[in-house]
């Protein structure tokens, strides 16, 4: 009990005193996950919208393999991408194995299903609302995407807010291909999962206390964008 | 601009799941006043027009415009489609995807606020109108890119008689300067004021058609004279 209480007291002056480690592992992780939605969502949006609004023969076969990667456990999605980077993998060459670069690779295949089904859904509806009237503008597939894409923004940034949530909390794909390694790939949910580990509870709860931090300032933005589209507000 | 009139239906049949939805049915329309549309409940009104305008699929026969343009016709549906846009943008829509310049679509934009009098909504939400409000901003909408045709289909089915008035100026003014109207309704009176000349509908076929005066006051079958009397023709 009291080391909790001592944990506590210290992780608190390591956030209120910025700490040099602890904001350095903050920003990596927001570098790698930001950088990973970003990646993602310029995939998962589009897929999302071309699967709702074009009919093709394997559409439903595609979309069942979009919602079955989503459950795909994140530890063998790093232990593949392991495989592939590792030096005697296929892309070993590229000497990725260990950098921020081959987490980003992991978030973005762990995150993008989940983007690309939440898009699609949402999309799927708003297409069904808007079929007939696109359909008598005559517009091309193209101008249904944007449009599709455009009027259901809202829909499409919780989408990516919880493709932002899983990415920034993931440990064990980050952790294998990551490495963990101090000043190059240690982010949040590693560097907590290290410290626990050594004992040092100050700085693991520190670190914790920031990744709500960021999961709520995530959960917040959603609640107030739904708000708005509540009331009509644009 | 090429005249797209006359259109010429040659035994239409739409079929949907192995039933008979219309057809066979020939029809000439030309350019002349308004063509209204009426008949019971499940006559295929709707059907027709859609088939019309090229975005109902049809299984045999033909749909011949004299001059094809898909963009000089347009669709105003039953219970009206409002992008999740300002008021504004929904009117801005049909222009933009014609490539209109931002100075022509402002004034355009304004223009038509003022006419279905919904100035003081322009940045609202066209979500949160009313129904009577909506379907005046889907006409509006349809009749922004000042088509040489546009079919209705019982645009004021829902609407209180103080907007269904206004409806009917408007469409008036609209068939006066030169665009084709064909309208389905279910408004006897609506019928009288608009056309021109009466399609009756029945069980999937053009039962009776002709000029308004004639079709109403000389009905020729006791289906017709049956119908204009409120009985319920199956
Ligand atoms: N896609 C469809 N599949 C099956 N039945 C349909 C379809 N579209 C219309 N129908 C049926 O065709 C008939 C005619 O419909 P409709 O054209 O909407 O008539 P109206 O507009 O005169 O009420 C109705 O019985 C309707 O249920
Ligand atoms: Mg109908």
């Amino acid at each position: 009990m009291n080391d909790i209480l001592q944990g506590l007291s210290a992780a608190f002056w390591l956030v209120v005193s910025l700490d040099a480690e602890l904001i350095d592992i903050s920003l990596r992780s927001l570098r790698v996950t930001l950088t990973a939605l970003f990646i993602s969502c310029i995939i998962a949006v589009p897929l999302g919208a071309y699967l709702a609004v074009q009919r093709f023969r394997y559409r439903r076969f595609v979309i069942a393999g979009i919602n079955a990667l989503m459950g795909l456990p994140p530890v063998v999605v790093g232990l593949v991408v392991y495989l592939l980077l590792s030096r005697s993998g296929p892309f070993g060459v590229l000497g990725l194995l260990f950098t921020p670069t081959a987490m980003i690779i992991a978030q973005v295949i762990i995150i993008t299903p989940l983007i690309a089904s939440i898009a699609h859904q949402a999309i799927r509806e708003l297409w069904a609302e808007y079929h007939d009237l696109l359909i008598s503008l005559n517009t091309t597939k193209w101008q249904r995407i944007k449009t599709l894409i455009w009027d259901g923004r809202r829909n499409l940034l919780t989408a990516a807010l919880a493709g932002f949530g899983r990415a920034i909390g993931e440990v064990g794909a980050i952790m294998i291909v990551g490495g963990n390694i101090d000043n190059v790939t240690r982010v949040l949910t590693t560097a907590i999962a290290l410290e626990t580990g050594k004992g040092d509870f100050a700085l693991a709860l520190g670190l914790g206390f920031v990744l709500i931090g960021l999961s709520m300032i995530v959960s917040v933005t959603i609640h107030s964008l739904s708000r708005t589209e509540r009331e009509g507000r644009w | 601009m090429t005249q797209m009139l006359p259109l010429a239906l040659t035994d239409v049949t739409v079929r949907r799941r192995g039933k008979r939805i219309i057809g066979p049915v020939t029809h000439r329309l030309e350019q002349g006043p308004p063509t209204i549309v009426i008949g019971p409940n499940g006559s295929g009104k709707t059907t027709l027009l859609r088939v019309m305008h090229g975005i109902e699929r049809i299984n045999a026969g033909q749909v011949a415009w004299t001059h094809d343009a898909p963009d000089q016709q347009a669709f105003v549906f039953q219970s009206p489609i409002v992008l999740r846009r300002s008021v504004a943008e929904n009117l801005a829509y049909p222009l933009r995807l014609a490539g209109v310049d931002k100075v022509e679509i402002t004034s355009r934009v304004t223009t038509w606020l003022a006419r279905i009098g919904l100035g003081a909504f322009a940045n609202t939400a066209a979500t949160r109108l009313s129904g009577g409000e909506r379907q005046k901003l889907a006409i509006a909408r349809a009749l922004i890119r000042t088509p040489q045709v546009l079919f209705l289909d019982e645009p004021c089915a829902n609407l209180d008689g103080h907007t269904t008035r206004e409806i009917e100026a408007l469409l008036s003014e609209t068939a006066t300067a030169g665009t084709r109207l064909i309208m389905a309704t279910h408004n006897m009176g609506q019928a009288r004021r608009l056309a021109g000349d009466v399609i009756f509908m029945l069980n999937g076929k053009i039962h009776e058609c002709g000029a308004v005066d004639y079709i109403m006051n000389t009905p020729q079958t006791p289906e017709l004279k049956a119908f204009l009397q409120g009985d319920i023709v199956t």
